[in-house]
């Protein structure tokens, strides 16, 4: 088949007009009735709490490193002991939201799709629809839900870790004083940084579960087409990502100033 | 009688039966740029079976999907129970399709419920309190005598068993329609009459209108020769009619065949014209 420009553009703006409906449509259902309060828990227990060892070891190695970088850095102006404030700054505004995000994403949007993906290919959403439940409302919804409020949470989580790995390393490889870093810390952080850093969460996790819900529910082609899904919603999401953390980050600024 | 239990239970009362329950009118529908369906019409009357046959990729599962509002046409009307569901918003569909029961080519029954939550799936979203849904659920299971498998999950299933817990899903509420999408396909010879026998079950006790897809011809002539004697608990052939044509074999006279070649309907019409079409092209099919 010959490659067709003008049918490549029509099935890329179909494919972000379904996105969109599809995105519409699962806020939409939030605010009416029936709610399937089970899925959601389920959905919070495996996103949340299952994400909870994969955030927590990002978030502290993530500490770590930085800490033990920007030493080497800060030396060469004699500022060592801004250690803490550079950790508790990079962690709090960019690495903690981004790195979460992206981990989840790993984790969730491929999920997501792969579930949602098997069940379109074995007419599993066709026979939802069948017996008169609506698959956005019993499936997107849920997970939209608690991929929002879960990220959230997650993101402040690998925050207080990162700090604290920071803090460790600091204190027993570097010899800094453990009051002076958590100090420097706490007092270079501002409300516009935190406010910075957990606005990033809210904007991911929605990346996270629509993304990786449409790739889901429009796979085709068996199992081979699962795979495919999979692998897009991850790549597709993670860019999204980092595309729309620019984006707030700059939002931010304009807002906060800093 | 279990049967009887299951459609006293019916939600809505049953539609006028002068109107056809299924109503296909100019109905055409193309993927990408392929047409699959083109000017389909045709109606199923209250009670009637409609056998659709015809060779594979022809349409015939998008036909049932269409019927059940889960495609859309590009044009043309389609009326269930009298309804226009063309045009109909997909929250009222979702209403019109407590009234119909589907049967999926893979059973595609849900594989991380176990087989009561699947049976009991439309009465758990219509918030039936758990001791009526066990009770509903093992009646339905014992219509498609799988009452042994009730907590089993679906991996643990044979394929012919998971097409009747699919069967009992789609029965449990009472539909006054029912849509079989291949039920017999890709299962050997014995498992296909116990699942045509209990397609003729449904069609002879409850007398509920339905649309079946097949493309094993053996099937269709066994449903439209046969009759289920609920005194016997098994099928039996039909006695032929001594005012009938055919001094052999009697035939169900509510058993309707369409046949779909090419995107259009060859065949619409009874048993008896079907047997004695000339048309080459349906003679050839039918040997």
């Amino acid at each position: 088949m010959s490659f067709s420009p003008d049918a490549y553009v029509k099935q890329k703006i179909s494919a972000l007009q379904d996105y969109s409906i599809l995105c519409g449509t699962a806020i939409a259902d939030i605010f009416t009735r029936p709610h399937y309060w089970d899925d959601i828990y389920t959905q919070m227990d495996s996103i949340g709490v299952g994400s909870l060892p994969i955030i927590v070891l990002t978030g502290f190695f993530t500490g770590c490193v930085l800490a033990l970088q920007s030493v080497t850095a800060l030396k060469g102006f004699g500022a060592v002991s801004m250690t803490g404030s550079l950790v508790s700054l990079s962690m709090v505004k960019e690495l903690g939201p981004v790195l979460t995000g992206l981990m989840v994403s790993g984790r969730n949007a491929a999920g997501m799709a792969s579930e949602l993906g098997s069940m379109k290919v074995t007419e599993q959403l066709d026979a939802m629809r069948a017996l008169g439940t609506d698959p956005i409302r019993k499936l997107v919804t849920p997970r939209l839900i608690a991929t929002v409020f879960m990220l959230f949470f997650l993101t402040i989580i690998a925050d207080a870790f990162g700090i604290a790995g920071g803090a460790i390393v600091s204190v027993f490889l570097l010899g800094l004083n453990a009051s002076s870093y958590l100090h420097n810390s706490y007092r270079s952080l501002v409300h516009g940084d935190v406010a910075q850093g957990l606005t990033k969460p809210l904007f991911s996790a929605f990346i996270i579960a629509t993304v990786g819900c449409y790739c889901g529910m429009k796979t085709t082609g068996g199992t081979q087409g699962v795979g495919r899904a999979t692998t897009q919603a991850v790549v597709i999401s993670s860019v999204l990502i980092i595309v729309v953390d620019l984006l707030v980050t700059r939002a931010m600024i304009g807002i906060f100033g800093s | 009688m279990p049967t009887a239990a299951l459609t006293a239970e019916t939600l809505d009362p049953p539609s006028d039966p002068s109107t056809p329950v299924v109503a296909f009118d100019n109905v055409s529908i193309a993927f990408d740029t392929k047409a699959v369906l083109k000017d389909i019409s045709f109606s199923v009357d209250h009670g009637q079976t409609l056998i659709i046959l015809g060779p594979a990729g022809t349409g015939k599962s998008v036909l049932l999907k269409l019927a059940n509002g889960l495609l859309a046409p590009d044009s043309g009307s389609i009326r269930i129970f009298g309804e226009e569901i063309t045009t109909m918003p997909e929250r009222d569909l979702y209403k019109l399709r407590s009234r119909i029961g589907m049967v999926f080519q893979e059973s595609a029954l849900f594989d991380s419920l176990s087989v009561e939550e699947n049976v009991a799936y439309r009465l758990n979203e219509e918030r039936v309190p758990a001791e009526e849904s066990h009770r509903r659920v093992v009646e339905a299971l014992k219509f498609v005598e799988l009452a042994d498998a009730i907590a089993k999950c679906p991996s643990e299933l044979s394929g012919g068993m998971r097409r009747r817990v699919s069967i009992a899903r789609a029965i449990i509420t009472g539909p006054d329609l029912i849509l079989y999408d291949s039920p017999t396909g890709g299962l050997d010879p014995i498992t296909s009459t116990t699942i045509i026998e209990l397609v003729m079950k449904q069609r002879d006790v409850s007398h509920t209108t339905s649309l079946l897809v097949t493309h094993r011809l053996q099937d269709a002539f066994t449903l439209a020769t046969h009759r289920f004697d609920t005194a016997a608990g098994g099928m039996k052939p039909i006695p032929p009619d001594p005012h009938s044509g055919s001094p052999t074999q009697g035939i169900d006279p509510g058993t309707i065949f369409l046949i779909l070649n090419e995107c259009h309907i060859v065949f619409h019409g009874t048993t008896e014209e079907l047997v004695h079409s000339t048309d080459p092209w349906i003679k050839r099919y039918l040997e």
